[in-house]
């Protein structure tokens, strides 16, 4: 073994622990807010993951949009909507966490299958370092052209509908006006008025 | 094109005929480059410290720092020594874990982005094939590290402070990363080796500065507002929000984010020495001179010449921008926070993306100039 496969795997090892761990604690930490801040654990190790298999780019851009935006979007969410309220007690609670068992051991045994059946044609000899850009990018417009062209379109329909909530003018009063209930550590909403000073008297 | 001084190739040599294995040569070698590159930031924060205080000085027609050292040099290891000895008070009703995770979070993706800052052909850490991507990427952590302290402070200044810092760098990453696109798209690659090799042949003439006229205005505003330098630095605007942020910071917590943040500036100018100063790059073509004068390329003493005129010239262009950005914090009073938000969004994102189609259709027109 020589030192390129050893850090791998020591890499590996600790990256898998780290995702692991971080994974449990998203979903068994009683604060949201510490949850949150593990899921970008999680997402920081998947992406080192990335690096192991030679897909920088891809471990790059997972970096980029789900650290640094999906992530910090889910943060934002919750300091800014940070509604307490206690937790009302269920009706058949134990149905429910039994089906839930049901449902994720399931799925664990379905993935464990196809890990195990799958005929993998590993190649122990690691590839020479190659333009992962130059063919990621050669796929995107050859065979993955479609899925490509779908996931833009849904992207511009998302840009879309969020410009739509955005500008308030565009949505009737009624709708817009309905929330008003302010717990002690909500941030109201700047009014409006505020920053079009100088159009406030057409309004008016 | 030769490759120049291989100190990577000539230390593992060296480390074989002393009798050392292979990997074990390696593995001395690998920790070096990185050290050197801490330390290299390291001290780089220092003097950009002192020449703030200089310049602020003189901008104000104050002396500044005198006593600590001649001309006061020594006056930022002081205030380093006096951050150290601090208590490193945790407010009690604050979040201990995130309140200590915080600063780590913003100094340490600012470090990692030294891996790809080229100093010479060979003289980087590591030549990545995403490179300057990679840049992008890992600042596009350090908002969770200012989310993260501005939450666990327990302070409502931190969290506006946090809040603000988050959708400031976010909002000023798309235009940052677009005229950056617009630069790889010229020189074909996302490498950092790369895109100053494309600069090079014509000394100053071939630098991106000329290609890219409204790109480097928009990076270096967008990069200002990365660093919260002083137009934009909203986030800690003392008067409106106490310190932001770092209200609640003392001690080496406070010296962390002081550091991470003349980092990142310094970071920031390297980059834009790279991407739009042609790197390592002299005013004019070396290479073509030694031709003329009749040495060869391959001289050992022309070479280490180039190499060590490479390091000196990449750290004049860093510094001369340094020197701007602090004039610039004198000079310019703080923008509110909807016009900082309104000229990100509404200014230089469609400007960047103009000058994005722009480049695009030179470089389909004219492949000559444009690196077709």
């Amino acid at each position: 073994m020589n030192l390129a496969e050893g850090v791998q795997i020591v890499s590996f090892g600790i990256l898998a622990a780290m995702m692991i761990g971080t994974a449990l604690g998203v979903v068994l930490l009683p604060n949201i807010v510490h949850s949150a801040f593990l899921l970008a654990g999680v997402f920081v190790s998947i992406s080192g993951l990335y690096i192991l298999l030679n897909a920088d780019f891809v471990a790059a851009a997972q970096i980029l949009v789900y650290v640094g935006a999906v992530n910090v979007l889910i943060l934002f969410a919750i300091m800014l909507v940070n509604k307490q309220e206690n937790f009302a007690k269920l009706p058949g609670r134990l149905i429910r966490k039994v089906s839930t068992a049901v449902v994720c051991f399931g799925l664990f045994a379905l993935l464990g299958t196809m890990v195990l059946v799958t005929p993998w044609s590993l190649d122990t000899t690691s590839p020479a370092v190659i333009n992962t850009v130059v063919s990621l990018g050669e796929h995107f417009f050859s065979d993955y052209l479609l899925p490509f062209e779908l996931a833009s379109v849904l992207l511009l329909m998302a840009m879309v509908g969020a410009i739509i909530l955005a500008r308030r003018d565009l949505i009737p009063e009624s709708v817009a006006r309905q929330e008003t209930v302010t717990t002690s550590l909500t941030l109201p909403e700047r009014p409006r008025e505020l920053a079009t000073l100088s159009g406030n008297e057409q309004q008016d | 094109m030769n490759s120049g001084i291989d100190l990577q190739g000539s230390f593992i040599q060296t480390l074989k005929d002393f009798g050392l294995s292979t990997g074990l040569a390696k593995a001395i070698w690998v920790p070096l480059p990185m050290l050197l590159m801490i330390i290299g930031a390291t001290v780089g924060v220092l003097v950009v410290v002192w020449l703030e205080r200089k310049i602020s000085a003189a901008a104000q027609q104050r002396i500044g720092p005198e006593y600590a050292g001649p001309l006061g040099v020594l006056q930022p290891v002081a205030d380093g020594i006096k951050l150290v000895f601090k208590e490193d008070v945790i407010p009690a009703k604050a979040d201990p874990w995130l309140f200590t995770m915080g600063p780590v979070l913003v100094v340490v993706p600012v470090f990692l982005s030294y891996l790809i800052v080229p100093f010479g052909q060979n003289l980087l850490v590591t030549d990545l094939n995403v490179g300057i991507f990679i840049w992008i990427s890992l600042s596009s952590i350090a908002p969770i590290g200012l989310l993260m302290a501005g939450y666990a402070s327990n302070n409502k200044y931190s969290l506006l402070g946090g809040l603000r810092a988050a959708a400031q760098s976010i909002s000023y990453e798309i235009p940052l990363a677009l005229s950056v696109l617009a630069i790889v798209m010229m020189s074909n690659s996302l490498s950092t080796i790369d895109i100053v090799e494309q600069q090079s042949g014509f000394g100053i003439l071939g630098w991106n500065i000329w290609r890219q006229p409204v790109g480097f205005i928009i990076f270096w505003i967008a990069a200002l507002a990365e660093c919260e330098r002083l137009p934009f630095d909203l986030p800690e605007a003392e008067e409106e929000l106490v310190a932001g942020y770092q209200t609640e910071y003392s001690g080496m917590k406070f010296a962390l984010f002081y550091l991470g943040s003349y980092v990142n500036l310094v970071l920031s100018a390297l980059v834009f020495a790279i991407l739009y100063l042609g790197g390592w790059e002299f005013f004019i073509p070396l290479d073509r001179l030694a031709d003329w004068i009749g040495v060869a390329e391959t001289t050992p003493w022309l070479q280490v010449v180039t190499a060590s005129l490479g390091i000196i010239m990449t750290l004049i262009k860093a510094y001369f921008l340094v020197f701007i950005a602090i004039l610039l914090r004198w000079t310019v009073p703080r923008v509110r926070i909807d016009q900082l938000l309104d000229l990100g969004w509404k200014f230089l994102l469609p400007v960047s993306l103009a000058n994005l189609l722009i480049t695009a259709a030179l470089k389909l027109s004219f492949p000559v100039a444009f690196g077709g």
